[in-house]
C-alpha cells in the first residue's frame, strides 16, 4: 500500500488496459473516475462553504457561529440538506413553468462543466488537457448569466426580475476586464491549455504572478464581481430585493442556486491559481517527493487546494470588510477602471516583453537565454536571470503606472457630461458664493 | 526576494496523461461530454428524487409571487430601463475583441521572439481602434449608469 505513493503515476494504467482498449481507459474509464471525485468535493464543499461562511462571519464578529447540530455544529450543513430536501418545490402563479424549472439546471451544470479543464495535479490530476481550456473556462461560465437572467424573468416577480437584470448587466461588465486580464498573461504562457500555462510557469519557476500583478488585481476584483460576492452582491443585496433573481425559489431548486454560486467561487479561485499563481506548481515539491511518483501528483494536489483556499478564504475576508457599491459606482469600476487598466496591461505587457528583447546584448546584458536546441512548446520563456528581474520589475511597475494612468483618464471625463448640461443649463442672478435655487427661466416663475 | 526563493527550483516539465498517439484535438473533448452528461444528471437527480420526500400542497396565497406581503397588482414584466440595452450591446464589442486579443497574445512572443515588433505595432493599431470607440462611448455617456 505504501509502495503505491512511490510508484509512477500511471501504475493503475496496466490494470485498466487489460480491460479495455487503450481509447477506452483514456477518454472514458479514467475520466469516469475523475470526474466522480471531483462532483463529489464540489458538492461537499458548496455544502460545508455554508458552514465556513457562517463560521468565519461568526469569528470575525466574535460570535459562535452554528454550535448546536453535531460537535462545533459540523451537521449543520447536513441538517440544512435535509431539511431542503424536504421542502415543497413552489412555483409562482403565472410563472413560465418550463424555463423556472430549466434555469437552476442551467447555473449548476455550466459551473460544474468549466472543472473538466481545470488541472487539479500533473498526470492524473487532469481530467483533459484541451488546446483551448482558458477559452472554454470563459465561454462555458458565461453560460451561467442565461440562468441568472431566465430565473429572473420566469419567477413573474418584480424582485427577481430586477435582481436578474442587475445581476446580468453585473456579471457582463466584469466579463470583459476578466477576459482582456487574461491577455496579459497569456503572452507570457503561449498557450490557451490550462496545463501548459502551468507547465510555462513551473519550467521558468517564475508564478505570473509576479510578472502580472495588475493583471491579477483585475482578475480576482472582476472574479469576485462575476460571483455576485460582497461587496459587489448588488443582485442579492436583501435590503432593497430581498433575494435578486432567486426570490421566488425555495426547496432544492434554490439550494441548485446557492450550490452554482460556491461552484463558481471555486472555479474563479483555481482559474486565478492556475494562471497566475503557478497551479499545483510549487518550487522543490518534485525533490521533495523523491521523483514523478504518486507522491509528487498528491503532494502537487495539496499545493493546489492550498492555493485556492487561500484565495477563497480572501472572498470571506473581503465581505466583511468592504460595504456594498451603489449600483453606478459598480458600473464605473467595471467599465471605467477595470478595462481600461486591463488594455493599459496588454500595452504595458507587450513593452515590457520588448524590453527585454530590446535590453538583449545592449551594454553585455545578456536576458534571452540561448534558443539553440531548446524543446517545443509548453516550456520557459527562455529568460536569463537578469531578463526575469527586468520583466518582474517593469511589471511591478505597471501597478504604479496604471494608477496614475486611471487617475488621470478618470479625473479628466468625470465632467464629460457635465459640460454639455452646463452649456444647456444657465444659472442667472446667483450670488457668489451662495448656492444657486432652481429657477425655470422659459415661464419665468420662482 | 520572493523572486529569489521561486528561482531555485527544479524543472518539473510534466505533461498530462495522454500517450503518444492517442488523444487529438477532438477525442480530448471526450471527458469534456461526459462532465457534462454528469454535471446535468447531478443536479436533476435531487430535485426528481426529492418529490418522493417533499410535500406538494396547493394553497392560493402561497402561489402568489413575493411582495412584501401585498398582492401584487401588475404583471411583473413590465417594461425596464433601457440602459441594460447599452450594456448588453457594449458588451458585444468588447468581448468579441477579446476573443481577437487571444490568439495574438499566444503567437505574440512566438518561439524565439522573432515576432515581437510587428505584433506589438498591430496590436497599437489594434487597440487604438478599440480606444476610440471607448472614447466615443465614453464621451456620448454610455457608461453612464445615474
Amino acid at each position: 500500500m505504501f509502495s503505491l505513493l512511490f510508484a509512477p503515476p500511471n501504475f493503475v494504467d496496466d490494470l485498466l488496459l487489460k480491460l479495455f482498449s487503450q481509447e477506452t481507459v483514456n477518454f472514458v474509464v479514467w475520466p469516469f473516475i475523475q470526474i466522480g471525485a471531483v462532483i463529489t468535493l464540489i458538492a461537499v464543499w458548496a455544502l460545508y462553504a455554508s458552514y465556513l461562511e457562517r463560521k468565519i462571519s461568526a469569528f470575525m464578529q466574535a460570535r459562535l457561529g452554528p454550535m448546536r447540530v453535531g460537535k462545533w455544529g459540523l451537521l449543520q450543513p447536513i441538517a440544512d440538506a435535509v431539511k431542503l430536501l424536504t421542502k415543497e418545490d413552489l412555483m409562482p402563479e403565472r410563472a413560465d413553468p418550463y424555463i423556472f424549472r430549466f434555469a437552476p439546471y442551467i447555473a449548476v451544470a455550466a459551473t460544474f462543466l468549466t472543472f473538466s479543464v481545470v488541472p487539479f495535479a500533473p498526470n492524473w490530476g487532469v481530467i483533459t488537457d484541451v488546446n483551448i481550456g482558458l477559452l472554454l473556462v470563459l465561454a462555458v461560465s458565461s453560460v451561467g448569466v442565461l440562468a441568472l437572467i431566465l430565473a429572473g424573468w420566469s419567477s413573474n416577480s418584480k424582485y427577481a426580475l430586477l435582481g436578474g437584470l442587475r445581476s446580468s448587466a453585473q456579471m457582463v461588465s466584469y466579463e470583459v476586464s476578466m477576459g482582456l486580464s487574461l491577455v496579459g498573461a497569456l503572452m507570457f504562457a503561449r498557450t490557451l491549455s490550462l496545463s501548459g500555462i502551468v507547465g510555462a510557469q513551473a519550467s521558468d519557476s517564475v508564478w505570473f504572478f509576479l510578472y502580472q500583478p495588475l493583471a491579477f488585481a483585475i482578475f480576482f476584483v472582476s472574479g469576485i464581481a462575476e460571483n455576485n460576492r460582497a461587496p459587489f452582491d448588488l443582485p442579492e443585496a436583501e435590503s432593497e430585493l430581498v433575494a435578486g433573481f432567486h426570490t421566488e425559489y425555495s426547496g432544492m431548486r434554490w439550494s441548485l442556486f446557492f450550490m452554482a454560486e460556491y461552484a463558481a467561487m471555486v472555479v474563479v479561485a483555481g482559474v486565478a491559481t492556475t494562471v497566475f499563481l503557478g497551479g499545483w506548481y510549487f518550487p522543490g515539491v518534485l525533490r521533495l517527493a523523491g521523483g514523478y511518483n504518486n507522491l509528487y501528483v498528491f503532494l502537487s494536489l495539496f499545493v493546489f487546494v492550498v492555493k485556492c483556499a487561500v484565495l477563497l478564504y480572501l472572498y470571506f475576508w473581503f465581505r466583511w470588510t468592504f460595504p456594498r457599491y451603489r449600483y453606478d459606482q459598480l458600473m464605473d469600476l467595471g467599465w471605467k477602471w477595470l478595462i481600461p487598466a486591463s488594455l493599459l496591461n496588454i500595452v504595458w505587457t507587450g513593452l515590457t516583453v520588448f524590453t527585454v528583447q530590446a535590453l538583449d546584448g545592449w551594454n553585455n546584458i545578456k536576458t534571452i537565454e540561448s534558443l539553440k536546441g531548446a524543446p517545443n512548446l509548453a516550456r520557459g520563456l527562455n529568460l536569463t536571470a537578469t531578463g526575469k528581474g527586468v520583466a518582474i520589475a517593469l511589471g511591478w511597475a505597471g501597478l504604479l503606472v496604471a494608477a496614475l494612468f486611471l487617475a488621470a483618464v478618470n479625473w479628466r471625463s468625470r465632467d464629460f457630461n457635465l459640460k454639455k448640461q452646463r452649456r444647456q443649463v444657465r444659472l442667472v442672478d446667483v450670488p457668489k458664493g451662495k448656492p444657486a435655487v432652481a429657477t425655470t427661466a422659459a415661464t419665468g416663475e420662482g | 526576494m520572493l523572486s529569489a526563493l521561486l528561482l531555485q527550483a527544479g524543472m518539473s516539465l510534466t505533461t498530462a496523461r495522454t500517450p503518444a498517439g492517442v488523444g487529438g484535438p477532438v477525442s480530448g473533448y471526450w471527458p469534456v461530454m461526459v462532465f457534462f452528461a454528469v454535471a446535468v444528471v447531478f443536479p436533476v437527480l435531487p430535485v426528481v428524487l426529492g418529490r418522493f420526500v417533499r410535500p406538494n400542497l396547493y394553497g392560493e396565497a402561497k402561489m402568489r409571487p413575493y411582495e412584501c406581503g401585498i398582492d401584487p397588482t401588475t404583471e411583473a414584466h413590465d417594461r425596464f430601463t433601457v440602459r441594460f440595452y447599452i450594456v448588453a450591446m457594449l458588451f458585444l464589442v468588447f468581448d468579441v475583441e477579446t476573443i481577437f486579443l487571444l490568439p495574438w497574445a499566444i503567437i505574440f512572443m512566438g518561439d524565439d521572439f522573432s515576432f515581437t515588433k510587428f505584433a506589438l505595432l498591430e496590436m497599437f493599431f489594434f487597440i487604438g481602434i478599440l480606444v476610440v470607440g471607448y472614447y466615443y462611448a465614453w464621451r456620448k455617456g454610455a457608461l453612464e449608469w445615474a
